[in-house]
């Protein structure tokens, strides 16, 4: 689904990204783990269009696609996700109206037809559901005076509705207690399917215990330097970022 | 102060001819009001921009072209779509070229005793009310634009409303300007009475309908009674090559809650007075403004919120959207008099930035003459949220409608305070697609 061969990018004059390789498939749930610095938000970022970051060489090819040519709208519409680590408040633009605007362009681009206010409302209640929502933050602005665990979930509530194919998280357990972290995982694994690709970027491993991976990636100065399945995690959590960058340097030279 | 003297004689043969025309409707005192206001037209003249209060306002154009009073003509019901409302339910008094068309109006529902009628016909009929208020409250005096408007005062709306009655449905009146061959001005002339605890909604809609150069001055009065509660909306749409100079001048009685609301979306210059006196206790006045320009349109809001007596409260927020190489100039002057005791006064005016050769002029001025008061004013000029912008994108929705969504919302303040439901979501939808004209928001961008 999506292959990403040699990606270096970089924001204002500072190299970020320096040669990372990455293949995902349909179905599986990637981790991309490392220490603060290291260029995951940046990899999430660059994946999802933000025009700030300077790709620099590499390729990105997502379902076939040159993905690093399309807007950010039209990455969206083809199936791109990304639950940002920082979700933007935009007072006066109605949660629902976003909403409704957004799946509309996405469903629109699948030549679907557009779903009126009644549909819209019945789906999203459904959704709303499946995160413990509130439903009356719907009718709020998008993110407007939501708390940090109201606005990871209602990234996970997008993510729900819009139905991407390939959702990327970003540091989406930054800032959530337990209970709030159990619920947006088992959002997030209600959405496991065998035609979607999930990319969880994060640093600490305690996400992991509640989404469960088929891979992990350490990511290290801008490079992935080890990948292994799930346990790998535990490793990292046990001897730390430092630890695992020695030996692989050992192991490489 | 120095002027731009209009041609005199050419000023005074078009009074002349306009005097000739008027024929019957040549009521005493009605002429006698003309009469002064030609006198004050002919003493203030054209402003130049070393007048103070013109001074990012440059009108000198206006003394050169020689406008021609417009005269009526007909239209057809269908080109007055666009500017209709739905669901309003109230009455409609349609104006072409400042005229009264009886044909494309229509009565409503308005409860006993509300009139919405031709001011022309009111003054012919020898309304005393008219009678009462006429030229009691413009600065026919000081303001050179509302000077001429009184020389040349023939027509416009009368709306008043009785005592305790609640008149909800919205009055809608329209003012609409036909093509003309030769440049013509109008001068529609808005006399609005609402007695102590009357309840009513206004709408003063100007709209042109062909895109050429005309100049609309229009000036409207207010007086609110005791107690009432007014809701007053003024929708400007001119043609992008019209000049369109307009005065407010609203009086405000003890206990009076009275809201303006001024959405300039049209017009090449666009040069708008609201002001408003709180002549009694506890009066609450809200004074708003929304306004789009761009290509090389210029904006000017002067506002005057005069506090004359103790515990009044206002609001003004003030927003331009700015596009290409427009220039909005904002003047807002808060007045604070001796004894005004207990006066708290809000003032806000933003412009958010579309295009670095925008120019935008602010100026708040607070005057304060009594010692237990709260006043606040804030200016900011700023530029759309990227982050903002970036997450509208991430989930699907194109560059330009994520442009417009995010305007529109800079546009909510102004715009939710509208009272009635319908009229503000129709307002909306107009600022809306107004947003497609601009360079910056239209689709596509």
């Amino acid at each position: 689904m999506l292959e990403i061969k040699n990606l270096q990018a970089r924001i204002e004059g500072k190299q970020i990204l320096k040669g990372l390789d990455l293949t995902i498939n349909a179905g599986e749930v990637h981790a991309i783990m490392g220490p603060n610095g290291s260029g995951k938000s940046t990899l999430a970022q660059v994946l999802c269009g933000r025009e700030e970051y300077e790709v620099t060489g590499g390729s990105a090819t997502y379902l076939g696609k040159d993905l690093l040519e399309l807007a950010p709208e039209e990455r969206a519409r083809a199936g791109v996700f990304l639950a940002f680590q920082y979700p933007v408040e935009i007072p006066g633009v109605g949660n629902t109206y976003f909403l409704r605007t957004a799946l509309n362009a996405i469903r629109a681009h699948r030549g679907e037809e557009e779903l009126d206010a009644m549909d819209f409302l019945e789906l999203t209640r459904k959704k709303m559901k499946l995160l413990k929502m509130d439903e009356s933050l719907l009718k709020r602005s998008v993110n407007e005076g939501f708390s940090g665990g109201e606005k990871k979930r209602n990234e996970i509530f997008q993510m729900a509705v819009l139905e991407p194919k390939l959702a990327i998280l970003d540091e989406t357990d930054s800032g959530l207690d337990i209970d709030a972290l159990k619920i947006v995982a088992d959002g997030v694994n209600s959405l496991r399917a065998p035609d979607r690709a999930i990319l969880v970027v994060t640093h600490y491993q305690r996400l992991l215990d509640y989404i469960v991976p088929d891979f992990v990636h350490v990511l290290y100065q801008g490079r992935i330097i080890r990948s292994g399945g799930k346990e790998l995690a535990l490793e990292l959590e046990a001897k730390g970022y430092a630890d695992v960058e020695e030996q692989t340097a050992k192991a490489g030279g | 102060m120095r002027v731009l003297k209009e041609d005199p004689e050419a000023l005074l043969s078009r009074f002349a001819a306009f005097e000739s025309g008027l024929n019957g409707a040549k009521t005493a005192w009605a002429h006698e009001l003309r009469r002064a206001g030609l006198g004050h037209a002919r003493e203030l003249g054209i402003p130049t921009t070393r007048n103070e209060e013109w001074r990012y306002t440059n009108v000198a154009r206006l003394a050169k072209d020689a406008f021609e009073l417009a005269a009526p003509a007909p239209v057809a019901p269908e080109a007055l779509k666009p500017f209709g409302f739905s669901g309003l339910g109230g009455p409609r008094l349609v104006f072409v070229n400042g005229h009264f068309d009886a044909q494309l109006s229509s009565a409503g529902e308005l409860p006993k005793g509300v009139v919405a009628e031709s001011l022309k016909a009111r003054i012919a009929a020898g309304d005393a009310r008219v009678q009462a208020h006429l030229g009691r409250y413009a600065r026919q005096a000081e303001h050179p634009f509302v000077a001429l408007n009184t020389a040349f005062l023939l027509d416009g709306a009368f709306v008043f409303v009785p005592k305790g009655v609640q008149a909800e449905a919205p009055i809608h009146l329209l003012f609409v300007t036909t093509e003309s061959a030769a440049p013509a001005v109008s001068h529609p002339r808005n006399l609005l009475v609402f007695e102590d605890g009357a309840r009513a909604q206004v709408v003063e809609h100007y709209a042109g309908l062909s895109g050429g150069a005309y100049f609309t001055n229009a000036v409207t009065e207010a007086a609110v009674g005791a107690g009432a509660n007014v809701d007053h909306t003024k929708l400007q749409q001119e043609s992008l090559e019209a000049t369109h100079i307009a005065s407010a001048e609203i009086r405000l009685a003890r206990d009076a809650r009275y809201a303006n609301h001024s959405i300039s979306l049209g017009g090449k210059l666009t040069r708008n007075d609201v002001n408003a006196k709180l002549d009694g206790e506890r009066v609450e006045c809200t004074v708003n403004g929304f306004y789009i320009a761009n290509a090389a349109q210029h904006v000017d809001n002067h506002t005057i919120v005069d506090h004359a007596q103790p515990h009044g409260r206002s609001y003004e927020v003030y927003k331009g959207v700015m596009d290409d190489e427009a220039v909005a100039v904002f003047n807002g002057k808060i007045f604070v008099r001796p004894g005004a005791q207990k006066t708290d006064a809000k003032q806000d005016n933003k412009h958010l930035l579309l295009s670095r050769a925008a120019e935008v002029q602010t100026k708040p001025q607070l005057e304060i003459f009594a010692d237990d008061v709260k006043c606040t004013h804030g200016a900011t000029v700023g530029q759309l949220d990227k982050n903002a912008l970036f997450y509208l994108r991430a989930r699907g929705i194109g560059r330009g409608e994520a442009l417009r969504l995010l305007t529109l919302a800079f546009a909510e303040d102004v715009l939710k305070e509208i009272g009635h439901e319908a009229l503000r979501a129709d307002v909306a939808e107009r600022v809306h697609r107004r947003m497609e004209a601009t360079t910056a928001l239209r689709s596509g961008a």
